[in-house]
C-alpha cells in the first residue's frame, strides 16, 4: 500500500479526532488546553490594549516624540541637529512663581513655549471655566497668558484682565481648560499660566539659581503624515536620540514616549508582570493536566495506530495522521480559549483598565496569534515524545499480542518522554515571566516541589517494607499494607499523580490565601485616616500658632518636623561627582537638595536595620541616620562620613544607623535625620502632615488666611486614587487567579483520571482472586489517602511560602501564617482525594468481575 | 520474521521487505481476526469496519462496512462501541472488518480462544460461510482438533516443527 493522499488523511484524523472526544479521551486533555490559551490571550489582549493605549497617549503627554530636558538652556547643538534632520523641534520653559493681579498674588507653574508649541496633541481653551471651550493647537501669542481655571477663581481674573508675572505684565488672553501634557503630572500643585517664551526675558524670572524646567521639544514634521513618511520620521526620530544620547552633559537627559510617565509605566510593568505571572501558573497547571489527561488519549492513539499498522498503514501515514491530529486538538482548542480569552480580557479591561487609561483601543490579532502558537508547542510537547515511539510500533506488536505500552516504554526512558514538555514548559514560564530571576526561581520551585513529593514517596514505600515485616494477623491491617504496597508497584505514576495533586492543592490554598488574608493585609496598609493634607514652609515663630490652630479644629495625631536643606558634597573626604553613580535614579538622587531633619526618638512608622537609634546623652553629636534604601543606591554604609552644604556652611556627620521607613503611611518621613542640637545653628523651616476628610477645606483655608506664606499640599485626591487603584488591582487579583482555580480543579480531576484504567484492572483482579469489595475499598483509600496526605503537605507548605514572598516582596505588607487554613487544607485533602478517588471505582466494584474482565 | 527460510507470499518474499513494506503487501493481500478481537474502543462498530477501507481509500467505505455488518447480522449495531456488545458481537464486528477489504488470504488467530462454546460454534460457522462466499483464503490457527479437521489443509506446529496431517 501506499501513502494515503493528503485530503484522506485530513478525512481519517478528523473523523478519529471526533471519535477520541466522544469516547471520553481527548475531553480533559482539550480542556486544560482550552485554559492555558485563554489564560495566556487575555493576558495578551489585556496588557497590549493598555500599552498601545499609553503609547498613543505618551506623546501627547509629553507634547513631541521625544523631549530633552536640562536644568539650563538646551545647548545649541540639539536645536540644530534637529533642524539639519528636518524634524521639528520646540523649546518650552518651566518654573513655579508668584503672579500678582491688584491685590492678590498666587503661586503658579509658569511654562513659557515657543510659538511651534505643541507639536503632538492640542488644547482645550475657553473665555471662561464654564465654557465647552474650542480646541487649538497653537501657542499664546506675545505678551499674552493662558491659564487654568483654578488661577482665575484665586485671583479672580477674567479674559481681557491683566496680571504681573515678574517685571512684564500679561493679557488674560483666555482660559486654559485642558492641556494634555499636564494630565498625568500627579504631583502639580499649583495652578498653570502658559505663555510665550518671548516674553521670558521680559519678565526678568530666570536668574542664576533659578529652578528651570528646560525643555526642547522634538517631533517628525506634522504635516508629512504619509505612512512612508511617518516611518521616515520615526527613523529621524530615533537617529536624533541615538545620535545625541552620547552628547548629554551634566544635567541633561532625554526622555521618549516610553519614559515619558514613569510613574504609569511603572504600574502597567508591575500589573504586566503580575498577569504575567498568574497566566504562568495557568499554564503550568494546564501542562500538568495535560500531561496527566494525555495518557488515555496516548494509550488510545497508539492502540489505533499499531492496528493501522497491522492493516498496512505505513508509518509516513501513521505519523501523518498524528500530525494532523495534533495540528486539529491545538488549533480547535486555540480558538476556543482565544475566543474565551477575548471575553476574558473585557472583564480584565472593565476591572483594571481605568487605572492606566480612560479609554482603551481594540486589541489586534497579534495576542491571538501568539496564543495559537503556544497552544501548538504545548500539544507538540505531549504528542512528540509519543510520535517518536510509534516509529517503533509494528504489526508484530499486535499479532504477538504485545500492549502498545509496553512497547512504547521501550525506546525512551520516562525522564526522555518528559522532555519536551519541561522545555515547552520552561519556554512558557521564561516568556510569561519576562524576567530571568523570576523565571528561574519559578523553574527551580517546580523541581525542588517534584523532588520533595518523590522524596515523600520513597520514604512511605519504606514505610511499606518496615509495614509488611511487622507479624499481624488482623485482616484490616494487611488490607491497608495492600493499599500502601499499591503506591510501590505504581511508584513513578502514583508520583506524578501525586504532583498534580499537589500543584492544584497549592493552587488552590494560595488562592484562599490571596483572597483572605494578603488582600486584607494590604489594603489595611493604607488607613483611612492616613494624613492626606501637607503643610510646608512653617517658620519656627510659628510652631506654637500652628499646633494651636491643629488643636483648635481637633485635628489628631499631627507632629510638626524640622527641615534643613543640604547639598551632599563629599563621602569619607572625597568630593561627590555626579558621574561617579551609575544608574539615572542614583544620581538625580545625589545631586538634589536632601530634605535633614531631626528627632529625638524614631518616628513609629521607621524600624531599625542596622547600627543604633541615639540615646539622650548623645543629642547634638554629628550623627545621622539613612534610609535604607537611599543608602543602598548611593552605595554609603554605616560609619561613612557625609559632608553636606547647608547654605554654604559645610557640616560633616557620621552615618550611625540606617532605617527602613514605610513610606505607605503616608506621614512625613525623611531620608536623613540627625540627634537633635545637630542643626541649631542652620535655619529651618517645619513640615506637617494630617488628616482631613476630602472635601473639608474650610479649616485650610482658615490655616492660609491665618498664615499667608504656608503652603499646603492636598493630596487627599491622589490618595483616593491610590485606594482606587488597590481596589481595582485586588479585584483583577482575584478575577485572574479564577483561571488558575478552575486549572487547578482540572489537574485534580486529570490526575484522578490519569490512572483510573489500571486501578480497575487492579481491582478487577483482586476481586477475582478473592478480594471482597470491602477490601478493595480499603486498599484504595488507603492509598489515596497516603497519596492526598502528601501531596496537601507540600501543597500548604509551597503555598505558604509563595504567599511570603507575595506579601514580603510584592505587596511590601507582614506576613501571618494562618494555621486554621493549613490545617483545613491538609484534613480537606486527606479526606476529599481518596473520597473522589473511590467514588470514581465505586462503579465498578458493583460489576461482575467475568464482566469487567471481557472490558479489559 | 522466521529464524529459518524465508515467508513468501503470492511470489513475494516478505522477509526482504522493509515494515512499510510488509505493511504494503498486508494492506494489498491480507484480512486478520485475532483472538482478543483488538477492536478499537474509542470506534463505533461501524467505524472500527471502516478503518481498513478507509486506509485503503476506498470510495464506498461506508456503505460497504454496513454490507459487511449486515452480512454478520448486526445491521442493528452499527452506532455502538465496542464495550457496548457482547464477545460474540465484537468478534463479528472484527469478521466483518475482515472481510470488508476482500482479502486474498484472511489470517484467524485462534478466532473462538475468548469466548464460550455456543458462541464460538457461531462465530465459525460464520467465518467459513463468508469464507465461502467471498473465496477467500482462510489461514486459521487453533487448538480445537474437530475445528481444524473442518479446514481442506491441515498443518501441526510442534516444538518448532511444521508437520502435514493427513
Amino acid at each position: 500500500m501506499t501513502d494515503i493522499s493528503m485530503m484522506l488523511s485530513f478525512k481519517l484524523a478528523c473523523s478519529q479526532t471526533l471519535s477520541l472526544w466522544r469516547a471520553g479521551a481527548l475531553r480533559v486533555l482539550v480542556f486544560a488546553l482550552v485554559l492555558a490559551v485563554s489564560a495566556i490571550s487575555a493576558v495578551g489582549f489585556f496588557t497590549e490594549r493598555v500599552e498601545s493605549a499609553l503609547s498613543q497617549q505618551g506623546a501627547l503627554l509629553l507634547g513631541g516624540d521625544l523631549a530633552v530636558l536640562a536644568d539650563h538652556d538646551i545647548p545649541q547643538p540639539f536645536v540644530d541637529y534637529a533642524q539639519a534632520q528636518e524634524l521639528a523641534a520646540v523649546k518650552t520653559y518651566e518654573f513655579p512663581s508668584m503672579v500678582v493681579s491688584g491685590d492678590n498674588s498666587q503661586l503658579v507653574e509658569i511654562k513659557a513655549v515657543g510659538d511651534q508649541f505643541p507639536l503632538r496633541g492640542d488644547l482645550t481653551l475657553g473665555t471662561s471655566a464654564n465654557d465647552a471651550g474650542k480646541i487649538v493647537k497653537a501657542a499664546p501669542e506675545k505678551g499674552e497668558a493662558w491659564i487654568e481655571p483654578r488661577l482665575a477663581n484665586l485671583l479672580g481674573l477674567r479674559v481681557g484682565d491683566q496680571l504681573a508675572v515678574g517685571e512684564h505684565s500679561l493679557r488674560v488672553a483666555a482660559i486654559l481648560l485642558r492641556e494634555p501634557s499636564r494630565g498625568g503630572d500627579m504631583f502639580s500643585f499649583a495652578p498653570r499660566l502658559m505663555m510665550n517664551a518671548e516674553d521670558l526675558a521680559a519678565t526678568k524670572l530666570i536668574q542664576y539659581g533659578s529652578r528651570v524646567k528646560y525643555q526642547l521639544l522634538v517631533a517628525g514634521e506634522p504635516r508629512k503624515v504619509q505612512l512612508f513618511h511617518t516611518q521616515m520620521q520615526a527613523k529621524r526620530v530615533q537617529g536624533f536620540q541615538a545620535q545625541m544620547q552620547p552628547k548629554l552633559a551634566r544635567g541633561e537627559r532625554i526622555e521618549d514616549l516610553r519614559n515619558a510617565h514613569p510613574e504609569i509605566k511603572l504600574a502597567l510593568d508591575k500589573a504586566e508582570q503580575f498577569l504575567g505571572l498568574s497566566a504562568m501558573v495557568s499554564v503550568i497547571l494546564a501542562m500538568v493536566a495535560m500531561l496527566l489527561s494525555s495518557m488515555p488519549y496516548i494509550r488510545q492513539s497508539l492502540d489505533m495506530f499499531a492496528l493501522m499498522r497491522c492493516f498496512g498503514a505505513t508509518q509516513r501515514t501513521v505519523l501523518q495522521l498524528l500530525a494532523i491530529q495534533t495540528f486539529l486538538i491545538a488549533c480547535i482548542s486555540a480558538l476556543l480559549g482565544v475566543m474565551l480569552g477575548y471575553i476574558a480580557q473585557l472583564g480584565l479591561a472593565q476591572l483594571a483598565g481605568s487605572v492606566f487609561v480612560e479609554v482603551l483601543p481594540t486589541a489586534s490579532l497579534a495576542p491571538a496569534l501568539r496564543a495559537t502558537a503556544a497552544s501548538l508547542a504545548m500539544m507538540i510537547a505531549v504528542v512528540l515524545p509519543h510520535a517518536w515511539q510509534m516509529r517503533k510500533l509494528t504489526a508484530m506488536n499486535i499479532l504477538r499480542r504485545e500492549t502498545p505500552q509496553a512497547i512504547a516504554a521501550q525506546p525512551l526512558s520516562a525522564q526522555a518522554k518528559f522532555l519536551p514538555a519541561a522545555l515547552v514548559m520552561a519556554g512558557m514560564i521564561l516568556w510569561q515571566a519576562q524576567d530571568i530571576k523570576i523565571a528561574s526561581a519559578t523553574m527551580l520551585a517546580i523541581l525542588v516541589l517534584c523532588a520533595v513529593v518523590y522524596a515523600f514517596a520513597y520514604a512511605l514505600i519504606n514505610l511499606a517494607k518496615l509495614l509488611t515485616s511487622l507479624p499481624t494477623q488482623a485482616a484490616t491491617v494487611s488490607t491497608i499494607r495492600l493499599g500502601i504496597q499499591g503506591l510501590k508497584t505504581r511508584l513513578a505514576l502514583s508520583t506524578v499523580q501525586m504532583i498534580g495533586f499537589s500543584m492544584g492543592l497549592m493552587v488552590l490554598v494560595l488562592l484562599a490565601l490571596i483572597r483572605g488574608d494578603l488582600i486584607r493585609n494590604w489594603q489595611a496598609s493604607l488607613p483611612v485616616d492616613a494624613p492626606n493634607r501637607f503643610v510646608i514652609n512653617i517658620q519656627p515663630t510659628q510652631i506654637s500658632g500652628v499646633q494651636q490652630f491643629f488643636t483648635q479644629q481637633h485635628i489628631k495625631d499631627t507632629t510638626i518636623f524640622p527641615m534643613v536643606k543640604g547639598r551632599l558634597v563629599s563621602k569619607n573626604g572625597n568630593a561627590v561627582k555626579t558621574t561617579q553613580w551609575e544608574g539615572e535614579r542614583a544620581r538625580r538622587l545625589a545631586e538634589r537638595e536632601f530634605n535633614l531633619s531631626w528627632a529625638a526618638t524614631m518616628q513609629s512608622d521607621n524600624s531599625l536595620v542596622a547600627g543604633r537609634w541615639w540615646s539622650a546623652a548623645e543629642h547634638g553629636k554629628p550623627y545621622l541616620s539613612l534610609e535604607q534604601d537611599l543608602a543602598k543606591t548611593l552605595g554609603i554604609k554605616l560609619g561613612d562620613q557625609l559632608t553636606f552644604d547647608i547654605a554654604g556652611n559645610p557640616l560633616t556627620l557620621t552615618v550611625s544607623s540606617l532605617r527602613k521607613v514605610d513610606w505607605d503611611t503616608m506621614r512625613a518621613n525623611f531620608f536623613a535625620v540627625t540627634p537633635p542640637g545637630v542643626l541649631d545653628n542652620f535655619a529651618a523651616s517645619y513640615i506637617s502632615s494630617f488628616h482631613l476628610p476630602v472635601g473639608a477645606d474650610l479649616p485650610l483655608n482658615m490655616l492660609v488666611r491665618q498664615f499667608p506664606n504656608l503652603t499646603v499640599i492636598d493630596v487627599a485626591a491622589l490618595m483616593q486614587q491610590v485606594r482606587s487603584i488597590m481596589l481595582k488591582m485586588s479585584s483583577t487579583v482575584e478575577y485572574v487567579f479564577v483561571f488558575s482555580l478552575i486549572t487547578g480543579v482540572a489537574v485534580l480531576y486529570a490526575a484522578m483520571l490519569a490512572t483510573r484504567d489500571e486501578r480497575v484492572a487492579e481491582a478487577t483482579l483482586m476481586r477475582v482472586f478473592g478480594a471482597s469489595r470491602r477490601q478493595v475499598s480499603i486498599a484504595y483509600l488507603t492509598e489515596f489517602a497516603c497519596i492526598g496526605l502528601i501531596a496537601a503537605l507540600v501543597a500548604v507548605v509551597a503555598a505558604n511560602i509563595l504567599g511570603f514572598y507575595i506579601s514580603v516582596h510584592v505587596l511590601d505588607i507582614p506576613y501571618q501564617f494562618n494555621f486554621g487554613l493549613a490545617v483545613s487544607a491538609l484534613l480537606i485533602a486527606t479526606g476529599a482525594i481518596p473520597l473522589a478517588a473511590w467514588l470514581g471505582l465505586r462503579g465498578f466494584l458493583n460489576v461482575p468481575p467475568r464482566q469487567l474482565l471481557n472490558s479489559i | 520474521m522466521p529464524t529459518g527460510g524465508d515467508v513468501k507470499i503470492r511470489g513475494k518474499n516478505f522477509s526482504h521487505l522493509d515494515e512499510d513494506g510488509r505493511a504494503a503487501v498486508r494492506s494489498d493481500n491480507m484480512g486478520f481476526v485475532f483472538q482478543s478481537f483488538q477492536l478499537l474502543p474509542a470506534l463505533t462498530a461501524l467505524e472500527n469496519v471502516m478503518l481498513p477501507l478507509q486506509l485503503k481509500n476506498v470510495a464506498n467505505a461506508r456503505q460497504l462496512s454496513l454490507d459487511a455488518l449486515q452480512k454478520v447480522g448486526l445491521s442493528e449495531r452499527t452506532r455502538h462501541y465496542p464495550k457496548q456488545l457482547s464477545g460474540g458481537e465484537q468478534q463479528r464486528v472484527a469478521i466483518a472488518r475482515a472481510f470488508a477489504t476482500q482479502p486474498r488470504i484472511l489470517f484467524a488467530d485462534e478466532p473462538t480462544g475468548n469466548l464460550d462454546h455456543a458462541t464460538g460454534q457461531m462465530i465459525i460457522e460464520l467465518l467459513f460461510r463468508m469464507n465461502a462466499e467471498a473465496g477467500t483464503t482462510l489461514v486459521l490457527v487453533t487448538h480445537d482438533i474437530q475445528l481444524a479437521n473442518r479446514c481442506h489443509r491441515r498443518l501441526k506446529l510442534e516444538n518448532g516443527v511444521l508437520e502435514e496431517l493427513v
